[in-house]
């Protein structure tokens, strides 16, 4: 713009200066630098008050898009300002107040909500129940254990509480919580199974009627009764058959034992006791018995502990299966049947141990006693050898045995005893290999016995260990059952003590409801009836009024009636007074004033008490007519004529002109002038029609055609001493006419009225 | 009657001319007798006295109306 100015300004320097090319062009440098220095310099002032203003409002504008303070004092001071920088920044934001106070606010509710929420999230991290938290339930409580199953799912939720708790603080809102975690006590067989609740808690929206629930649950309980004594029968069964054969086994490995025992005793009997042999081949029968007897009751103990072994394991299948049954209550039994079987199994082992034991003593005696019959035979042998005579019984050979026997036998003891240091040598050399490969072979028999040792007793240790763990288990299962029964117990009560509440306020309120209820419709009803007996007394008032109206009506009717009557009676009355009293005024004759009217206007007046007008009327009529009566209209015409002679003759007369002389002339005057008799008076009087000559005429006139009113009027503009002789005349005439005026508006009324009473038939 | 009144009172005037007239007729001829010698002045004194009074008041009669009284003006 500045440039579009400058330009202008050059264009036009130009142009002056173009015009003359030639000439002047010291001047047109002039001019042109004039100019343009002169239009340079307006351009430039204009150009920089341009630049200032505009610097003036951008720096405004940035300011005030700064600043909103500024902003707002600029908006509020300079008009239009508002629009220009809204038009440049945008809006201006007034809300810097307001967030601020919306976000304390919005900040508030949450913050209380939060309080409440922790601490029962809190609590609920402290007490470890096993319910899940659910969205926020419903408000209704309308049975118990419907309320229980919300309640568990409402864990976490703190003011949807149902029950009408005070809602004052913190702490009461604590104490709901508590109370809500009190409700959270179902009852027990509803808690125990909460493998059977996480259906209910998965759906806690939908409320489960009581006797849904109450059936489940029952039916929960049979399935389990069922189950258990299934269980516990299948239990029974396996352990009683698994103790029978496992006491079989151990009857009979203790037969064993004590087979293998006598067996035993019965051979270190056989060999150590030195008997004759009679009894030693008893005794051998015995042993033999015994021997016998050993290997039966072996035999039987093994097919008993196979047996045994058999039951024990189809009880462990059993076991494992009721374990699997996932039923608590079978747990204890399950548990009692291990810790049987366990300690069958122990029994049996130990038994089994002992048994091999004995055997393996056994064998050892065995083995002695065969050495030792070894060596004793072979001493027998030796002794018979040498003597052949003396038995192997030595012992009793005291008395019987020579002194040759005696030394063959010492020589042969100490051969034998030489055999035997030789043997003994041969050991003692021999001894330590021995010693090695028996120390060798016993510590492998050491390690396998050792080991099988160690593998049972590590069986029976960890079997031990389990059942052990499975016991406390229990038992802390147990615990926790009693435990949480209490807990569940105290909610229940608690629950139970909130319900009562909650019913005693409901049932007030439904009471107060019904009673509200009541009493609202007792007053309907009540009211109603009233209406209606209302209804009827306003229909008989509105009958008996309108009855009564009616005789009002027709009463009025006869009334108004009978005051039409009177009233046309009146009218007639009136009517024949004005009759009587226009009669009379036609009995004026000729200079005779007619009859006082006093009586008939008085019959008049008798004759309208009531009518107003028609008093009016009859009170207008003037006192001289009552009284003296008045002339008639003839008479008065009459009386004219000699008036009008006479005025004639003192026209000239006023107040001026009224010596003697002046009637002289006018005396004359009347003698000379001639008028018309009559003369018809024109519309309008001018002033010439005021001539006294003239107004006789047009009175004459007037008189002769019978209008004595305009007559009146025309005499009545007669002045001076005319006027005053026909003062008289005009007053009679006037009299006359009001009469006759008054009379006319009575006869009119009169007809008007008698007119009006006249009912059409 | 307002109409006979001007009669009236020209009978008045008449009356009282006449009786003026008579009067000072009369005497004029009792002075002009009595007092001055029988001469005629006198009784065309008297006379004409008579009848300038009859005169006057018949005037005066006549104009009565018209003309204002101390008393009313007095009222």
């Amino acid at each position: 713009m500045l440039r579009a100015c400058l330009r202008g300004a050059n264009a036009t320097a130009r142009k002056n200066c173009g015009r003359t090319p030639l000439t002047n062009l010291q001047h047109c440098r002039h001019y042109t630098a004039g100019e343009s220095s002169g239009g340079g310099g307006a351009a430039k002032v204009v150009a920089a008050g341009l630049l200032t203003v505009g610097g003036g409002i951008g720096g405004t504008v940035l300011y005030a898009k700064w600043d909103h303070k500024f902003r707002a004092a600029v908006e509020n001071n300079v008009p239009y300002s508002d629009w220009l920088l809204g038009l440049a920044l945008g809006p201006a934001s007034q809300d810097n107040g307001l967030p601020v106070k919306k976000q304390v606010e919005t900040a508030q509710p949450p913050s209380m909500m939060d309080k409440p929420v922790k601490a029962s999230k809190a609590k609920s991290e402290k007490k470890a129940k096993e319910a899940a938290e659910s969205p926020i339930p419903t408000q209704s409580i309308e049975e118990a254990s419907a309320e229980a199953s919300h309640i568990i799912s409402a864990m976490g939720e703190v003011q949807s509480v149902p029950a009408p708790c005070d809602t004052e603080g913190k702490a009461a809102k604590e104490e709901e919580c508590k109370e809500c975690h009190g409700h959270e006590a179902t009852p027990a067989t509803a808690v125990v199974h909460p493998d059977t609740e996480s259906p209910a808690l998965t759906e806690p929206l939908k409320e489960r009627p009581v006797e849904e629930v109450t059936a489940r649950l029952a039916q929960q309980d049979q399935e389990e009764q069922d189950t258990l004594a299934s269980v516990s029968a299948s239990l029974e069964d396996s352990l009683a058959s698994s103790a029978k054969a496992t006491l079989q086994a151990i009857g009979a490995q203790e037969a064993a034992l004590q087979a293998i025992a006598r067996h035993t005793h019965k051979l270190k009997e056989a060999m150590e006791a030195e008997v004759p042999p009679e009894e030693k081949s008893a005794q051998w029968k015995e042993l033999e018995a015994t021997i016998a007897e050993r290997t039966s009751a072996v035999t039987d103990a093994e097919t008993a502990l196979l047996k045994a072994n058999e039951a024990l394991n189809s009880l462990k299948s059993v076991i494992d299966q009721s374990k699997g049954l996932k039923v608590s209550a079978v747990r204890p039994l399950v548990l009692a049947a291990e810790e049987n079987l366990h300690n069958m199994v122990v029994d049996l082992d130990k038994v089994v141990t002992k048994v091999q034991s004995a055997e393996s003593e056994a064998k050892v005696v065995s083995q002695y006693s065969e050495l030792v019959n070894e060596a004793k035979q072979q001493f027998q042998r030796e002794v018979t050898s040498l003597t052949p005579e003396i038995h192997a019984n030595w012992k009793s050979l005291t008395g019987k045995l020579s002194a040759d026997d005696l030394n063959a036998l010492i020589a042969h003891a100490h051969r034998r005893i030489d055999q035997l240091n030789r043997e003994l040598a041969e050991q003692r050399v021999r001894e330590q290999i021995h010693i090695e490969a028996s120390l060798e072979q016993q510590r492998l028999e050491d390690q396998k016995a050792l080991e099988k040792a160690v593998s049972t007793a590590l069986q029976h240790y960890k079997e031990d260990a389990r059942l052990e763990q499975e016991r406390k288990l229990s038992e802390l299962r147990e615990v926790m059952e009693a435990e949480m029964r209490t807990q569940l117990r105290r909610q229940a009560a608690a629950h139970q003590d909130h319900v009562q509440d909650v019913l005693k306020v409901q049932e007030q309120e439904l009471r107060a409801d019904a009673e509200q209820v009541l009493s609202s419709k007792l007053l309907e009803q009540e009211t109603r009836y009233r209406q209606l007996s209302q209804e009827q007394l306003d229909n008989f008032t509105l009958d008996v009024n309108t009855a009564y109206a009616r005789l009002k009506g027709v009463e009025e009717a006869i009334d108004s009636h009978v005051v039409a009557e009177e009233e046309a009676r009146k009218a007639h009355l009136l009517w024949l007074s004005v009759e009587a009293l226009n009669y009379t005024l036609k009995t004026a004759d000729a200079e005779v004033p007619t009859v006082p009217l006093e009586g008939a206007a008085q019959a008049v007046r008798d004759s309208c008490r009531d009518n107003d007008f028609a008093m009016a009327l009859a009170s207008a009529l003037p006192e001289e007519s009552l009284q003296r009566g008045v002339y008639s209209e003839a008479s008065l015409r009459a009386r004219f004529n000699s008036l009008r002679s006479l005025a004639r003759r003192v026209a000239l007369i006023d107040e001026t002109h009224n010596s003697l002389y002046q009637y002289f002339l006018s005396y004359l005057q009347a003698a000379l002038l001639f008028e018309d008799k009559q003369e018809a008076p024109p519309s309008q009087l001018s002033s010439e029609d005021l001539d006294p000559f003239r107004l006789l005429a047009y009175a004459s006139y007037c008189l002769e055609h019978g209008d004595l009113e305009l007559a009146a009027k025309l005499m009545n503009q007669l002045r001076g001493e005319a006027r005053r002789v026909a003062e008289d005349w005009l007053t009679e005439a006037r009299l006359t006419l009001e009469t006759k005026q008054v009379v006319s508006l009575l006869s009119a009324y009169a007809n008007a009225v008698g007119l009006g009473t006249t009912q059409a038939p | 009657m307002s109409e006979k009144e001007l009669g009236k009172k020209w009978d008045r005037c008449l009356a009282d001319g006449a009786i003026k007239l008579g009067t000072g007729l009369g005497l004029g001829i009792v002075f002009s007798v009595l007092f001055f010698k029988r001469h005629t002045w006198p009784i065309s004194f008297g006379s004409g006295t008579g009848l300038g009074m009859a005169y006057a008041n018949c005037q005066n009669d006549l104009r009565s109306f018209y003309l204002l009284h101390r008393s009313d003006k007095e009222q």
